[in-house]
């Protein structure tokens, strides 16, 4: 085992959210390093939170946080916030809904910013999560971006996900759609204080019941919770959030299906690692000697097409073994 | 290789709740392509510290407009040296008179913006004193 390794597995702060940046920042060393902390992942269990901008997600994030230590579970938190399509920059504020465990040693907090990744994630959050994994955390909680309907990025990485829902956004049609209301192993109606929350629960919940299940299947529970400046009662909501999310996670062990999301996973990272090692290269040297503006040149006069070129291209690359 | 991106934080420690300025350098700093954690107020030197080295920042932007900056910006320095963090800048902005300057130097703040700063200013700053690590 490398220092580097021992240092981060032995759950050192310093060198894992380093490693975390150059993860981020792509740098080929760090790679190596992800390589090496491998063997050491994949024993956290991790929890998802996704949900509109302004649901609620960081401020949930933080009071399961708080569940979660009186738990004596050890803690890691990804917050991933979008970065500017314009400037490159971001203003990542999720930690200050988070601020009272920032010296709680059993907690680490790292903010990621999308860089471009449009799955409601960042680019290097599947990496960041096995550097937390490599560090012991038991649990780790991966807060998305804001999201709409469809930035699911989440299911790869996660096996509990939590949707959070705020009333008056729509009616019962938008529950019914495709995407986001699939991916939910539990909801939170969120805000539930507020006009309009018991009808949202009544929608979900008939919506939860005409859903094709089997009796052996996982119904998603609804949680609603209330407000943030009503302690007692927003702490026991928390509370029962909590233990929503440990029924399903005793579910996922007791039913197979943990072992189904964790292949699901691994498929998801030897194809995003394909991608890396086989597409990147070859693209990056295609821009570098200009080759890639005069095909476009060509498909954009009709001379060629897409299809026929990215095949010679494949042909080309694979033969040859290069890039190496 | 990709470039790296520069990462900084700006918190403000203290009891101090003027967060105006803080939150109008924290856009600028989104708008100058920097990776920008913003934490808010009433924050202990401890807090900040840890969540610098959590964040792997390049660089901490204290503000304080309370007068107490001549306890907690040093305070926040030593506990970055401490935790073997000291590659990681610290500098700092409000109102601040004059005369404070040279303890805060001498305390490891690396530079001290006040009122009338421009934006641009400081951003240049960044840019100059910040080669985003290799």
């Amino acid at each position: 085992m490398t220092q580097n390794t021992q240092k981060i597995c032995a759950g050192d702060v310093r060198s894992a959210s380093r490693l975390i940046r150059d993860l981020e920042d792509r740098r080929p060393e760090a790679r190596l390093r992800l390589r090496q902390i491998f063997p050491h992942t994949g024993r956290s269990f991790i929890i998802g939170i996704t949900g509109s901008p302004g649901a609620g997600k960081s401020t949930l994030t933080d009071a399961l946080i708080g569940e979660l230590r009186k738990q004596q579970k050890t803690v890691g938190v990804l917050a991933v916030d979008p970065s500017s399509p314009f400037s490159g920059g971001a203003l990542l504020g999720d930690r200050v809904r988070m601020l009272r465990h920032a010296e709680d040693e059993g907690v680490f907090i790292r903010s990621l910013a999308t860089r471009g990744a449009l799955g409601g994630l960042a680019r290097a959050a599947g990496d960041a999560i096995h550097v937390m994994e490599a560090m012991g955390k038991d649990v780790i909680l991966v807060e998305t971006v804001g999201i709409g309907q469809q930035e699911l990025d989440i299911i790869h990485h996660a096996h509990s996900i939590i949707v959070v829902l705020v009333p008056g956004m729509g009616d019962e049609i938008q529950t019914m759609k495709a995407g986001v209301m699939e991916i939910a192993d539990v909801f939170v109606i969120n805000k539930a204080d507020r006009p309009g929350a018991r009808q949202l629960r009544t929608e979900l919940a008939s919506l939860l019941n005409v859903s094709p299940h089997g009796p052996q299947d996982w119904i998603p529970p609804i949680v609603s919770i209330g407000n943030l400046y009503e302690p007692e009662n927003f702490a026991k909501k928390t509370a029962e959030l909590m233990d929503a999310v440990a029924k399903h996670h005793a579910h996922l062990v007791v039913s197979g299906q943990l072992a189904e999301r964790t292949e699901r996973k691994a498929v998801m990272e030897i194809t995003d690692a394909l991608r890396a090692c086989i597409l990147e290269p070859v693209l990056e040297r295609l821009i570098a000697d200009g080759e890639l503006k005069k095909i476009a040149k060509r498909i954009q006069s009709r001379e060629t097409d897409p299809f026929t070129e990215a095949e010679a291209i494949a042909r080309r690359f694979l033969k040859t073994g290069e890039p190496s | 290789m990709p470039e790296r991106k520069i990462r900084v934080m700006v918190a403000k420690p203290g009891l101090d709740g003027h967060d105006r300025g803080a939150r109008i350098l924290a856009r600028c700093f989104r708008d100058a392509g920097f990776e920008v954690i913003y934490t808010g107020c009433h924050q202990t030197p401890e807090q900040v510290a840890a969540a610098a080295i959590q964040e792997d920042v390049d660089l901490v932007g204290l503000s304080c407009l309370s007068g107490a900056h001549r306890i907690l910006f040093p305070r926040v320095v030593e506990l970055l040296r401490e935790k073997n963090a000291s590659d990681i800048t610290v500098i700092g902005g409000g109102i601040i008179p004059e005369q404070d300057f040279q303890m805060l130097y001498d305390a490891g703040i690396q530079a001290i913006f006040t009122p009338g700063a421009s934006l641009d200013s400081i951003v240049d700053w960044i840019r100059t004193h910040i080669q985003a690590r290799n």
